[in-house]
């Protein structure tokens, strides 16, 4: 038992966090959500080349993985510095294309990051088509490559952008591992929204430290302090649950992730809004950018009410 | 990162699950908080000595196994899963013992853990006091010098187990003119039979007398019962109270044991939907409390000390063992009602936690000022 981080994955950490630091991701952020794509996809490469996306992708298919533990560690820090595209869905993607001649053709460009992916689970959308490459559509006959995408739609974070995709295409994958894929795109988005609530309390503790009124810092009052404190608890117990779930992978426990990791980043965006007062509500205000991302993050690849259901299904077995 | 037990702690797991088997009562024991289930969980808890299964954190030659802390765990979840008694040593053995392993002498550890560990001495913990609760430096409660020792005097509140307890460790104030009130206390033990003490009963709200008041009256107390040096009492209690919310008082067993009997309630009651969602909660949060717990244990054992971080746990474990509560008496439905259930007398007790061990606003206050680093208020 070594329930922690070794140095090489704390090292991992530290430097995609500085790298996204450096690449002031609100700016891309912003332009991602007008569908003006490319330094988003600069940042999508320079992910690539930290080798997040080779995390999902098998070494036969040109990746380093599998390797769930480190994925969620890269999956913290791009929520962290809310990064945009359909990171997830490319995860999702690489387990989905499984073996073989599917695997070959696709996974050797998910992994170095010149292909982008998203995923639509059937009769969803997938999220960010418009930039994406690759098309991926969960149906009845199997893992279809569609056309491409619709028109896009707006999302309540308006750096996601919905696209439903076009039917038809070619059939990729029969039968494909949708139980397996569904484990990591959790895994990931429990990841992302722990990073996106760990944000949004660091800019908050920062805020109602520097913001006076009544001629003291608002983080020196009682009500203000409790809430934060609250938002820490919320996340800090989330923590172990999503790195639980890396090391198995278990239905239950990844569910159990993505419900507590989602709740905790949800809590907290709703305290961080509140405590920001009016300024926190406009969105001019880089704040926004993780406030509708928590509340995103929250139904994307399973509602709390299905992740419940895998959490009591798979105790009903045991 | 791994999460899985070296083989030895495996084998020490089989070797406890093989015990308590083999001992657990198979009826529950009557509530602790009455004279007889005081007494037939003081005889159970020689029956656990017996086999050195009391205390396994403990060095052996105070009847321990010199388990270490992830073991610790490992057995807890054994003794919770089993159904065993609730430990009516617990004071003593999670709050008293470590300041004593900590601060005390080698003549105090050896006269005092050895019966602590057999159940034989009881102890109860005497901090609070009227006029002292949250803010516990104002206590008033007085040590004065006599010859080979101090006489206590003053008056102690909501201590638990007192009632039927046997000692008591508590801290007074022995320099009356001290700067500051945290300084000039004395951390001491005393005996709850001794001439001049006055024990009395105070029943909590199911009305057993699960707390007392006690009342000093130039109590004498030997110099070999102060606990580190005269004076210095605060510190030494400090390191106690980090204990009291840290790691050891609500062990992850636990919780993981009441949410598999919360779920087996719910499948009994016809799975109803309404409830689907807290019983779901109730199975996350246990996990997430276990994993946290191990984590801790990890950073530990690398040398981290836990410091604001066992405030964490004392809000999240007494939240969530109400929650757990109240959704099993929701799930009873009007049977909950009945106080004759595990269910119930486990709701009263959960009720006390967000309470005790400092309350969990003063909790949250240690979280934000010392982890997140937000400035001292007014309070
Ligand atoms: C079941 C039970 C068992 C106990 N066992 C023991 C025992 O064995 N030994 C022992 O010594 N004591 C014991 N206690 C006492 C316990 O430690 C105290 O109750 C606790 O410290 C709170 O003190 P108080 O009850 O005087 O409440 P008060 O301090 O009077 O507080 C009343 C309310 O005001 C709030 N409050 C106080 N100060 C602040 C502040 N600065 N900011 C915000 N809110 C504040 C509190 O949080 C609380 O909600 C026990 C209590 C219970 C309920």
């Amino acid at each position: 038992m070594r329930f922690l981080l070794d140095t090489e994955q704390r090292a991992f950490a530290d430097s995609l966090r500085a790298m996204l630091a450096a690449a002031d991701t609100p700016a891309v952020v912003r332009r991602w959500s007008h569908g003006e794509h490319a330094r988003g996809r600069a940042l999508w490469q320079r992910v690539a080349d930290a080798g997040v996306f080779a995390l999902a992708v098998p070494e036969e298919y040109g990746g380093l993985g599998p390797h769930p533990v480190e994925l969620a560690v890269a999956f913290v820090e791009l929520g962290r510095c809310a990064v945009p595209g359909p990171l997830v869905e490319t995860v999702a993607a690489a387990v989905l294309l499984g073996e073989g001649a599917p695997a070959r053709r696709f996974l050797p460009g998910l992994a170095a990051g010149g292909t982008l992916a998203t995923v639509a689970a059937p009769g969803g959308y997938a999220l960010d088509g418009d930039a994406a490459r690759l098309h991926l559509a969960s149906t009845t006959e199997g893992l279809m490559l569609s056309p491409g995408p619709g028109p896009v739609r707006s999302s309540l974070d308006p750096a996601r952008r919905l696209t439903p995709l076009t039917p038809g295409g070619e059939l990729l994958v029969p039968d494909p591992p949708w139980a397996r894929a569904l484990a990591w795109a959790r895994l990931a988005t429990a990841a992302q929204a722990l990073g996106v609530g760990l944000a949004l309390l660091d800019r908050t503790v920062a805020y109602v430290r520097q913001r006076t009124q009544f001629g003291v810092p608002v983080g020196s009052f009682q009500a203000v302090k409790h809430r934060l404190a609250d938002a820490v608890i919320a996340l800090e117990f989330a923590r172990p649950l999503v790195f639980g779930a890396a090391l198995s992978l278990r239905p239950a426990d990844v569910a159990a992730a993505k419900l507590k990791a989602c709740e905790a980043a949800y809590t907290t965006a709703r305290t961080a809004l509140q405590l920001h007062g009016a300024i926190g509500y406009t969105a001019e205000y880089d704040l926004s950018l993780w406030l509708t991302k928590a509340r995103a993050l929250r139904t994307a690849w399973g509602t709390p009410e299905e992740c419940r259901e895998a959490v009591l299904g798979d105790a009903d077995d045991g | 990162m791994d999460l899985t037990h070296a083989p030895a702690d495996e084998e020490f797991r089989a070797e406890a699950r093989a015990w308590l088997a083999a001992h657990v009562p198979r009826a529950p024991l009557p509530s602790l908080e009455t004279a007889e289930g005081f007494a037939a969980h003081r005889a159970w808890e020689a029956e656990l000595a017996a086999d050195r299964w009391s205390v396994v954190s403990w060095p052996e030659e105070y009847g321990g196994r010199g388990a270490g802390l992830l073991r610790w765990l490992v057995f807890e979840e054994e003794y919770w899963a089993a159904g065993a008694p609730g430990r009516v040593g617990q004071n003593g053995i999670s709050l008293l013992a470590p300041t004593l392993f900590d601060h005390g002498t080698a003549e105090q550890r050896a006269r005092v853990l050895p019966p602590m560990a057999t159940g034989e001495v009881v102890w109860a913990q005497a901090w609070s006091e009227p006029e002292a609760g949250s803010d516990l430096a104002a206590l008033t409660s007085r040590a004065v010098r006599a010859a080979g020792g101090w006489l206590l005097s003053g008056r102690k509140t909501w201590s638990s187990r007192a009632a039927f307890a046997d000692r008591a460790f508590g801290l007074f104030r022995s320099e009356p003119g001290a700067p500051r009130p945290h300084q000039g206390l004395t951390y001491l033990m005393f005996d709850l039979r001794a001439p001049g003490v006055t024990v009395r009963p105070i029943g909590r709200l199911d009305g057993r007398p699960a707390f007392a008041e006690l009342f000093l009256d130039e109590v004498f107390v030997p110099d070999e019962d102060v606990i580190g040096e005269p004076g210095q009492g605060w510190r030494i209690a400090m390191s106690t109270a980090g204990n009291e919310r840290g790691l050891t008082l609500r062990s992850p067993g636990r919780f993981l044991a009441s949410a598999a009997r919360l779920r087996e309630l719910w499948r009994a009651a016809g799975r109803p939907r309404e409830a689907r969602g807290r019983v779901a909660d109730a199975l996350v949060g246990a996990r997430a409390y276990q994993l946290f717990t191990y984590a801790a244990a990890c950073r530990f054992l690398q040398g981290a000390s836990l410091g604001p971080e066992s405030s964490l746990n004392k809000v999240f474990w007494s939240e969530y063992d109400l929650a757990l509560h109240e959704t099993a008496l929701d799930l009873l439905g009007a049977g909950g009602e009945s106080a004759d259930t595990d269910w119930a007398e486990g709701y009263v007790f959960a009720l006390a936690g967000p309470i005790y061990a400092g309350t969990n606003e003063i909790q949250r206050d240690i979280v934000a000022e010392r982890l997140l680093g937000l400035p001292k208020g007014r309070r």
